[in-house]
């Protein structure tokens, strides 16, 4: 066996380039002849394009082109597509309303498209771009979503009450039922803050068109080349995909919001064309704050019943999902299959029923964000269920305890659609309260007060469904592509290896992991393995990278491939040893005839399907290259437990988080050091939500959060030293057994935080807090509740 | 950011001059703020006159009773000088907590008065300690130096070159910073100077940097932590935005201060 296989904390092989400035991001790309774009943004939340004049700016020194959506319409280009379909309760499909990439009759968002201006440098398509005159009529703006559902203010003037659907899932009868044999109904509303995600890499683009040929390639910042090819392509531009290169080089974190198919990837190719120059874009941070999708933004009022032992009993869920100006590629599904389908959590609640109703507002489109609906999802019901320990007098690990569904109950079939394959919360449940020696904390907490400290205890726990996804599943649920993966195993006449896959690495550390799998699969070292990825010239297809799915289903595409190319070398060795290929083993790198002394090392079978003159040439082809796709069966259903540990400086309400433990169920791990690493991101980005991130728009619809002065990002010095361990069943639903880390840590850490912060208040009289529990926030909290206290 | 003309001047002569003859002139002494402007085109002077090439305008220098720091001397420098630190450690403390070490690196103490930034950290410390701002043309008191958020007394060709704090009995400096930018939300510098107290508030005032009289009083006759924590600060003229409200500001005013008394000993 390989000592780079499965298992084995191999060092990532992206490191050296990455941390010595050597990555090949794409604004480090420059093609010959390149011309620089400047998008002009709409200054206004909603207001009415009457005309937009760029004679001035057309004029200016340097400007090539400024083209508004009106040229865009005039060559019928498409709005951006939404991938998935949703139906309201009523059978209605969701509002789909038209998204131009430039803007047309109307601007939506501070930071809408307007007009872009194409120039020999950057700074004179920026100077261009303030010449250009925009006639505006400013509208009322509409920026929360009770005023939005009230349809005065119409985002889209085609969508009534600015509701894109009201969608259901669960047995509502069932639930009603449950809540009326209940002992006790703990009911609590809560909101999903707002995030931006700021991954450290702004987006870019380069788009080039070659009129010899009718090529066009783009160089994007994507998560997904393939699928930004295909919408592209095929919905946006009309470009077929053999005459469509796009190729998305290193990517400098994603978190999700890097998966989407934004308007610069269109307009950018499509003016490529038409000023026959290669055009180069770069976002500002700026941009960033105002264009890049946002995530979370959930209103929810949900009640849980109970029994008498505190056993739950149904759970009703009542959500408002904001989805900003315009569908965004996957915003439809985040709230809806990815979030209420989960709402079981790790408890063996009968009867749930969820209503979601999703609204436009004149603000960013919201999408997919590390987690995608499992955070929003998680951060209710664990809220929630501490409630229902407090209320019931109840400890919150018991509470827990009493509901947690059993390991000898997997399969376990939720009320809402989902069947868990396997695993086993309890045990990692225990574990986590062990590591983070929740027996002992009273003592702690005695210890913080003499120092002046309130200190609290808050548990999380989790399951969550990612590998997205099964393809029939997800099409019967509205997806409106396939969610397989595919990969190519290309063994060179030496032995070494090349493997395409179809997902995309901005991070995780796929270049390390994946060789491993080749490693372990083939018994070579993963220096003999390169992995490709991220050019649509070079990878067959691909789905891509989002809701932790490339090891749990571009994994065992890989493996397949190593499979067939296992195959076809035992039949090679077999021909040259002279043996039946029954009689061929394959183990540590090395095909051995069975009973025998007789040897070949997997590079002299290489070399003979290469140098085939010794060869079975009537039964097999030269070569040792092979393609699989893989479909999963089921998605994967990582889950743990989050313990957090807090102080409160009462004076300032600031909080420090002073001890987090994670223990996750993660499946079988290939690489733990790049494990650990995942988890400690994925809780650095929960702790961020729970105590420092929140995007805030005024009345007016104005971010007032869009630079690093106003939107708190989690700094080094924000977060403890964190107890991270993985406690797994291997799972079920792919032969890696697998299961995803990528989003763990932000789905299960936020209500683990918040929950020690209200833990920690709980002797002050405080009930509730709402996230970012900022000491601001936190202040007040505790100030509120004196006067409370005084007036009782 | 916009075109502008880079000069860079070799004295102080120069750099008036320089500022006389040009249209909008802006003197760049470290840039951690005027070039962050720039970039996001908030600003187009006409001539940017880089005081970098001036000698004498950097350094500390230990007058006994006091400590004079050139204008163009580095937060670094001030936070690691020896002098400094054993003469008045608050503003070495305050110096070594403003922004981050790329800022420390580059922004200086002239720059960041003649900003007046209603949130930076040294005009508590000169208005604290009350030194005196010396420039090309005269000393200015501190009291008279700041004339609200992003004012002060100086006049358009005069050029700060050096700062003179009096050494004090005692001296404490507490931030709260804004959780985003790290500013000041709340920073407050406490002082027993020859029998005379003061307390300086930055980041809270709507007006910029202020002496909390109230809190003076109180330390007056009795120096300690539980005085200045006693005193309820009157939310009227502090600012209010999505950080904190102005009630939050007044409370954190007198808890910062207790806890600059603690830090002053």
């Amino acid at each position: 066996m390989s000592d780079t296989g499965i298992g084995a904390s191999v060092k990532r092989v992206e490191d050296l380039r990455f941390l010595t400035g050597n990555g090949n991001y794409t604004d480090d790309i420059n093609r010959p002849g390149q011309s620089h774009a400047w998008l002009l943004r709409s200054p206004h939340a909603h207001a009415k394009i009457n005309a937009i004049d760029t004679s001035k700016a057309e004029a200016a020194e340097g400007v090539l082109a400024v083209l508004t959506g009106a040229d865009m319409a005039a060559d019928g280009v498409g709005g951006l597509p939404c991938g998935w379909q949703i139906h309201s309760k009523d059978g209605e499909p969701m509002a789909e309303p038209a998204h131009p990439p430039l803007a047309v009759d109307k601007v939506r968002h501070v930071g809408d498209q307007v007009a872009i201006v194409i120039a020999e440098t950057r700074d004179a398509a920026r100077d261009a771009a303030e010449l250009i005159e925009v006639d505006y009529t400013v509208l009322d703006a509409v920026t929360d979503m009770d005023t939005a559902l009230a349809g005065k203010t119409l985002v889209h003037d085609d969508v009534p009450n600015n509701r894109c659907f009201d969608w259901e899932i669960g047995d509502k009868d069932a639930v009603d039922e449950a809540f009326a044999k209940a002992d006790k109904v703990v009911s609590i509303d809560l909101s999903n803050n707002r995030l931006i995600p700021n991954a450290m890499e702004p987006r870019a683009a380069i788009s080039d068109f070659d009129r010899t040929t009718g090529r066009y390639t783009l160089y994007t910042t994507t998560q997904n080349p393939h699928v930004i090819r295909l919408l592209m392509g095929a919905f946006v531009l009309q470009i077929p995909e053999h005459k469509l290169r796009v190729v998305a080089p290193d990517v400098g974190g994603g978190f999700g919001s890097k998966i989407f198919h934004y308007a610069e990837e269109a307009i950018l190719t499509w003016a490529a064309a038409k000023v026959n120059r290669p055009i180069k874009w770069t976002a500002e941070r700026t941009e960033s704050f105002m264009t890049d999708a946002h995530g979370r933004d959930h209103e929810t009022h949900a009640e849980l019943a109970l029994d008498g032992d505190g056993k739950f009993l149904g759970l009703r869920v009542a959500t408002k999902a904001n989805l900003g100006a315009y569908l965004s590629t996957f915003g439809s599904s985040v709230p809806t299959y990815l979030y209420a389908t989960l709402l079981a959590g790790v408890y063996t609640t009968p009867a749930i029923y969820a209503e979601v109703q999703t609204v436009f507002t004149n603000t960013v489109p919201v999408d997919a964000y590390r987690g995608a609906g499992r955070p929003e999802c998680t951060y209710l019901l664990e809220r929630l269920v501490t409630k229902a320990a407090r209320e019931t007098g109840l400890d919150p690990a018991e509470i827990r305890k009493r509901n947690m569904i059993q390991p000898d109950q997997y399969p376990y079939q939720t009320p809402v659609a989902l069947q868990y394959d396997c695993g086993d919360v309890p045990a990692s449940f225990e574990s986590a309260l062990k590591a983070a020696d929740y027996d002992g904390f009273e003592k702690r907490r005695a210890d913080a007060e003499k120092n002046g400290k309130l200190r609290g205890i808050g548990i999380s726990t989790y399951v969550e469904a990612c590998g997205i996804a099964p393809s029939a599943v997800a099409g019967a649920l509205g997806a409106r592509a396939g969610l397989y993966e595919s990969a190519q195993v290309r063994v060179h006449p030496t032995g070494s290896v090349t493997v395409y896959t179809g997902t995309h690495s901005h991070g995780q550390g796929h270049e390390t992991t994946f060789a491993q799998l080749v490693s372990e699969s083939f018994g070579i070292p993963a220096d003999q393995v390169e992995v490709s990825h991220g050019d649509t010239d070079q990878v067959q297809f691909g789905m891509g990278t989002y809701g932790s799915r490339s090891l749990a289903v571009g994994g065992p595409a890989i493996l397949k491939a190593c499979n067939k190319v296992i195959d076809k070398a035992k039949k090679i060795a077999a021909h040259i040893m002279e043996a039946d290929v029954s009689d061929i083993e394959f183990a540590d790198g090395k095909f051995t005839v069975a009973g025998t002394d007789k040897e070949m090392a997997f590079g002299e079978v290489s070399l003979a399907a290469y140098v085939p003159h010794n060869y079975p040439i009537e039964e097999i082809e030269p070569g040792l290259d092979e393609n699989a796709f893989y479909d999963p069966l089921n998605f994967s259903f990582p889950g743990g437990a989050h313990i957090c540990e807090v102080e409160v400086d009462p004076d300032t309400g600031d909080v420090e988080v002073v001890n987090f433990t994670a223990v996750d169920d993660v499946g079988r791990v290939v690489n733990p050091m790049i494990v650990e690493g995942q988890v400690h991101g994925g809780l650095a980005q929960g702790v961020g939500q729970a105590v420092l991130e929140g995007c805030v728009y005024d009345d007016d619809g104005q971010l007032l959060t869009g630079s690093y002065m106003d939107y708190t990002m989690p700094r080094a010095d924000d977060l403890p030293s964190f107890s991270v361990a993985t406690q797994s069943v291997m799972g079920a639903s792919n032969p890696l057994e697998v299961k995803g880390v990528g989003e763990v840590g932000a789905i299960g850490s936020p209500p683990a935080v918040i929950n020690a912060i209200l833990d920690a208040l709980a002797p002050l009289g405080v009930e509730d807090i709402s996230m970012p529990a900022t000491s601001h926030k936190v202040w007040q909290a505790i100030q509120a509740s004196s006067v409370r206290q005084a007036a009782e | 950011m916009y075109q502008f003309n880079y000069q860079k001047a070799g004295s102080q002569d120069d750099a008036v001059s320089a500022a006389g003859s040009a249209e909008d002139p802006k003197f760049l002494a470290g840039g951690m703020t005027l070039i962050p402007t720039l970039k996001q085109r908030l600003a187009q002077p006409s001539d940017l006159i880089d005081l970098s090439g001036i000698d004498g305008l950097a350094g500390v220098e230990d007058n006994g009773d006091s400590i004079t720091i050139g204008a163009m001397t580095r937060h670094v420098d001030v936070a690691n000088n020896d002098t400094v630190k054993s003469k008045i450690p608050a503003l070495a403390h305050l110096a070594s907590h403003i922004g981050d070490p790329q800022v420390r690196n580059r922004g200086t103490i002239g720059g960041s008065l003649a900003n007046n930034d209603p949130a930076a950290d040294y005009p508590a410390a000169v208005l604290g300690l009350n030194a005196t701002v010396i420039t090309n043309k005269r000393e200015i008191a501190a009291d008279d130096f700041f004339d609200g958020m992003f004012t002060t007394a100086l006049e358009e060709d005069e050029l700060i070159t050096a700062v003179k704090f009096p050494v004090p009995d005692k001296a404490g400096y507490t931030k709260f910073p804004n959780p985003a930018s790290r500013y000041a939300l709340v920073g407050v510098m406490v002082a027993q100077t020859g029998g005379e107290t003061r307390v300086a508030v930055t980041g809270a005032g709507q007006d910029g940097v202020f002496r909390a009289s109230d809190i003076e009083s109180a330390l007056s006759g009795n120096w300690s932590a539980d005085a200045a924590k006693g005193v309820k600060m009157s939310d009227a003229d502090l600012n209010s935005d999505i950080h904190a409200s102005a009630e939050y500001r007044a409370h954190l005013i007198s808890v910062m201060a207790s806890r600059a008394v603690e830090a002053a000993g």
